[in-house]
């Protein structure tokens, strides 16, 4: 019997809320495991997981090398710059060489929309998507899910606002499918330009071009990174008027519930999504997402490499 | 006494609630008189050995209640591939410094010696105990790893496919075994 719907992690569509309260209490074991004298079990020993990156990413790569690390699978690591991929082989190519190499998980990340699910289409082994084009970012939904319910209690039921660039983020797009299933009043904020008009619709959220209203009685303020290579002018003349107009304030976060919290996936810009001294105020958990990061991982793999293999043992 | 289950198979009570009584006490007292003064803690193996650890502890005197942890050995286990049904983690948790102390590993039923072995991984894991003793409420037999307990609340030989329970609602427990 699987916790999990599929063999494979694409997206937030297909977990039901009891799959994702699933995910979050392997995650709270593993978290321990991670606080240990001897950070690792012998759980996934002898599995290999590939990690395979068409973009740059030190944190996301390095949480999942730790995750896999620390159940004792095999973390092999395959980037752009140092492979054949730079040399014109198609994905299908890769998927079918990965094939043949026997991992048990690929972790993918990929500029285009799809990768992911393409490469599960051609592969026997689990498939995880860790962030596709603006598409999706499931383990960073389900990490920020954990830091949520870990210091508030739970995970349904809250004001949650997003702020920053919508269009563009498959943070933003993940987090609103996972929150809205949870049950919690989501609002997304970020100038009009950086708003998909279908936005509200397609997530069940609701939009605003102003900070004040989203974040009046927020219990989770989540801020997106503004990605400058994104930006064209025509979407946001200067960074600076973005700080003006959507940076977070003191004054802004006065309005947030008592026990809010601030979360950010990181890289941060200081002074950009939020005043410099703001990023280390004690309602932010920057730092408790990437640890809940390394543990959510865990239990991915873990459910998903472990549990594929006892749903086809005999018994 | 034998009673049909609703099952239709048989259903023995091997020890009743004075009986279960009568070996916490005993089990609790060898461990004082053997690992005497010395820093020790009970280990639960979850989720069998938790209530059984929980009743050790309240049976010792009031200035020896030895500090209580727990671990779960699903990390551990050298059967990943043909595991539980349900394999949701329980916490692992041990509140006291494992470095050079005696430690009393507690479960309620022994039979292979594959969870102790998992267990006795997953402790060294925290640090390096001077000692790691094994207290068991019923030893059935049927060893399949050189691991023999120390402390021994009941011996049974039993065949393998038997069954064995181990209840502790106040008031009812019981052990049970059922053929199959």
């Amino acid at each position: 019997m699987s916790q999990l719907p599929s063999r494979d992690l694409l997206e937030i569509d297909g977990l039901e809320p009891q799959h994702v309260t699933a995910i979050l209490d392997s995650a709270e074991a593993f978290l321990e495991v991670s606080r240990r004298p001897v950070r690792k079990v012998p759980t996934l020993r002898g599995k290999t997981v590939i990690n395979l990156f068409y973009e740059n990413s030190t944190r996301t790569r390095t949480s999942f090398e730790l995750a896999a690390k620390r159940l004792s699978a095999d973390a092999v690591n395959m980037s752009v710059a140092t492979s054949s991929i730079k040399k014109g082989e198609s994905l299908y190519d890769t998927a079918k060489t990965l094939e043949a190499m026997h991992p048990d998980a690929v972790v993918i990340r990929h500029p285009e929309s799809g990768a992911p699910h393409f490469l599960a289409r051609h592969l026997r082994c689990a498939v995880i998507n860790a962030g596709d084009g603006m598409h999706a970012h499931p383990t960073q939904a389900l990490l920020d899910a954990f830091t949520i319910r870990k210091s508030l209690g739970r995970i349904s039921g809250l004001k949650v606002a997003i702020c920053g660039d919508i269009a563009h983020s498959r943070v933003a797009r993940s987090n609103c499918a996972l929150l809205t299933r949870m049950g919690n009043d989501v609002h997304v904020v970020g100038p009009r330009t950086l708003i998909p008009p279908d936005f509200e619709k397609a997530f069940g959220v609701t939009a605003h071009d102003r900070l004040e209203p989203a974040l009046q009685d927020a219990d989770v303020v989540m801020l997106l990174r503004i990605q400058r290579e994104r930006l064209g002018e025509a979407l946001l003349p200067s960074l600076r008027e973005y700080a003006r107009t959507f940076g977070v304030s003191r004054a802004l976060l006065d309005r947030l519930a008592p026990n809010a919290i601030v979360l950010h996936p990181g890289p941060m810009n200081r002074g950009v999504e939020i005043e410099p001294e703001l990023a280390d105020d004690k309602r932010s958990r920057v730092l408790d997402q990437v640890e809940a990061g390394v543990a959510v991982r865990m239990a991915l793999l873990y459910m998903l490499i472990g549990e594929s293999q006892s749903s086809r043992a005999p018994t | 006494m034998n009673v049909k289950s609703e099952l239709g198979d048989s259903v023995e009570t091997i020890l009743d609630a004075s009986a279960v009584d009568r070996a916490v006490k005993s089990l609790s007292s060898e461990i004082l008189a053997c690992v005497g003064s010395r820093a020790i803690g009970l280990v639960a193996i979850q989720r069998g050995g938790l209530a059984l650890a929980e009743r050790l502890r309240e049976s010792l005197p009031n200035d020896q209640r030895l500090p209580l942890g727990r671990v779960d050995i699903s990390l551990y286990r050298d059967d990943a591939a043909t595991s539980l049904p349900d394999p949701r983690i329980g916490p692992s948790q041990i509140p006291f410094d494992v470095e050079g102390a005696d430690i009393v590993l507690v479960d309620d039923v022994m039979q292979t010696g594959r969870t102790v072995r998992a267990a006795i991984h997953c402790v060294l894991d925290y640090g390096r105990p001077r000692r790691i003793w094994l207290a068991v409420l019923v030893d059935r037999g049927g060893r399949e790893l050189p691991i023999v307990p120390d402390f021994i609340g009941e011996t049974l030989t039993l065949p393998a496919s038997d069954r064995v329970d181990v209840d502790f609602h106040p008031g009812a427990e019981r052990v049970t075994r059922r053929a199959r």
